[in-house]
């Protein structure tokens, strides 16, 4: 089952002039754009040396690592490319490469 | 209390898609408390990174209720949401607040003094990365000494902040609230736990997690998770805990020696000379003495 999240909508909200909505308030989690293209390096996982121990799921600040089956996999989407998964991982499953574009 | 894992907390991530820097220290401790928090927490934000990241609209990050306070009024909105969830007869909220070093100890301390004063359910979340970041670095009353911030620049004469940081854990637990914690987005399972404690504890509890900002603080976005723990091993950053009265550390000193390292790898720091490490150095010292001699240390029965 897909957790919830923010999610990319297929419609981006449009009010000509004068058409706002009535009040500041809005659906939570309404995303219309991806954060991929801030990123110039991705994190690559390996599976052989991924224990699953989920470190880099815990720090990633944008919340980019998923679980999946016993390991884990990056949503590339989102993910910004800090880095902080492949510090944080001591066991060497997750290096960085130059994004290729 | 179940301790908080990455095993049992929820896979919902309710802080995503949002627009800090890259390898934003307060992104994670905001993105990790509400998933302590769970889809009930109601979000407080006031001005600051962490509103102007997640609210971008149509771009909207926070997958529960969540909105912004002005700056200084984190607190009071808090207070007005809860009671008005709970006028409304709704059960089994939690209201949050994520408020900036600036939005805590400067514009809104006094919104967050009269919170504790009237012991509000609610938790007050200070996420702190040591300067007023989203208007490109001024100077809070958190700022630490020596840091160079826009309204602290180095010149020939001042050599960055001339303070030191403001106190805001004691403060707060003067007021004798019920829970009050220190964190460090670094020693995350420490600061989950935090969340959790607070969150099974009725009244006001008060966490303050220091959230490096790499774009603030000079370091490089992959270096945010080694900054902040070397923070809290050098002795700068302390974790600790004040519950039923009671100061208790939750971990010691880890190697005095590296408060160079982490002050000589930071752009805000770079300029400091030995004499001025040497001060920072004698400050921690002093602040060690205090803790020592009357906290609860862990591994020792009485201060
Ligand atoms: C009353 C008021 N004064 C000033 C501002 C401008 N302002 C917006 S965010 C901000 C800085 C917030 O700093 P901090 O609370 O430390 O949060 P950070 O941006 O560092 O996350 C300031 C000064 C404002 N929005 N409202
Ligand atoms: S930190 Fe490394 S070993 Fe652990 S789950 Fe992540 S990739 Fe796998
Ligand atoms: S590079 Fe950064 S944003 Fe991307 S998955 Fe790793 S920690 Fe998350
Ligand atoms: S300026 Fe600093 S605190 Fe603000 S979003 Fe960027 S890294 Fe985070
Ligand atoms: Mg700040």
């Amino acid at each position: 089952m897909s957790a919830l999240r923010p999610c990319l909508r297929s419609t981006v909200p449009e009010w000509k002039n004068g058409e706002f909505p009535d009040s500041t308030a809005y659906e939570a989690g309404y995303l219309v754009h991806r954060n991929s293209g801030w990123r110039n390096r991705r994190p690559v996982i390996e599976p052989e040396l991924c224990t699953g121990c989920l470190q880099c799921y815990l720090y990633c600040p944008d919340g980019t690592i998923l679980k999946k089956d016993g390991k884990v996999s990056v949503d590339y989407d989102f993910c910004k490319g800090c880095g902080i998964c492949a510090g944080i991982c001591v066991h060497g499953a997750i290096r960085m490469e130059a994004e290729r574009q | 209390m179940i301790r908080p894992t990455a095993r049992n907390i929820t896979e919902d991530e309710y802080f995503f898609g949002h627009k800090a820097c890259a390898g934003c220290g307060g992104s994670l401790a905001v993105r990790i408390a509400l998933k302590v928090l769970g889809e009930r927490a109601v979000a407080v934000l006031p001005a600051g990174c962490m509103s102007a990241v997640g609210f971008n609209f149509p771009q909207l990050c926070f997958a529960n209720n969540a909105m912004i306070s002005t700056f200084a009024g984190t607190a009071s909105m808090m207070t007005g949401v809860e009671a008005g969830l709970r006028a409304r007869g709704e059960r089994d909220y939690q209201i949050v607040g994520f408020a900036g070093d600036g939005g805590t100890a400067d514009i809104g301390i006094q919104a967050l003094s009269g919170a504790i004063d009237r012991n509000d359910d609610m938790i007050y979340i200070c996420y702190d990365n040591e300067a007023y970041m989203n208007t490109g670095t001024q100077k809070s009353s958190l700022t630490p000494f020596g840091a160079s911030t826009t309204t602290t620049p180095v010149g020939g004469k001042i050599r960055g902040n001339v303070s030191g940081k403001k106190n805001m854990f004691e403060i707060v637990a003067a007021h004798g609230i019920p829970y009050a914690a220190t964190a460090n987005v670094g020693y995350i399972e420490d600061y989950m736990m935090k969340v959790r404690k607070a969150s099974e504890i009725r009244g006001m509890k008060y966490i303050h997690v220091l959230a490096p900002c790499p774009t603030g603080w000079g370091i490089r976005p992959e270096e945010m998770i080694e900054y902040a723990r070397m923070a809290t091993d050098c002795g700068l950053w302390p974790l600790a805990e004040y519950d039923g009265g009671e100061f208790r550390l939750s971990r010691g000193m880890g190697d005095p020696s590296i408060l160079r390292n982490y002050i000589k790898g930071q752009k805000r720091f770079r300029h400091l000379s030995d004499q001025d490490i040497g001060h920072i150095e004698s400050m921690r010292d002093a602040r060690w003495e205090k803790i020592g001699g009357s906290w609860k240390v862990p591994g020792r029965d009485r201060p």
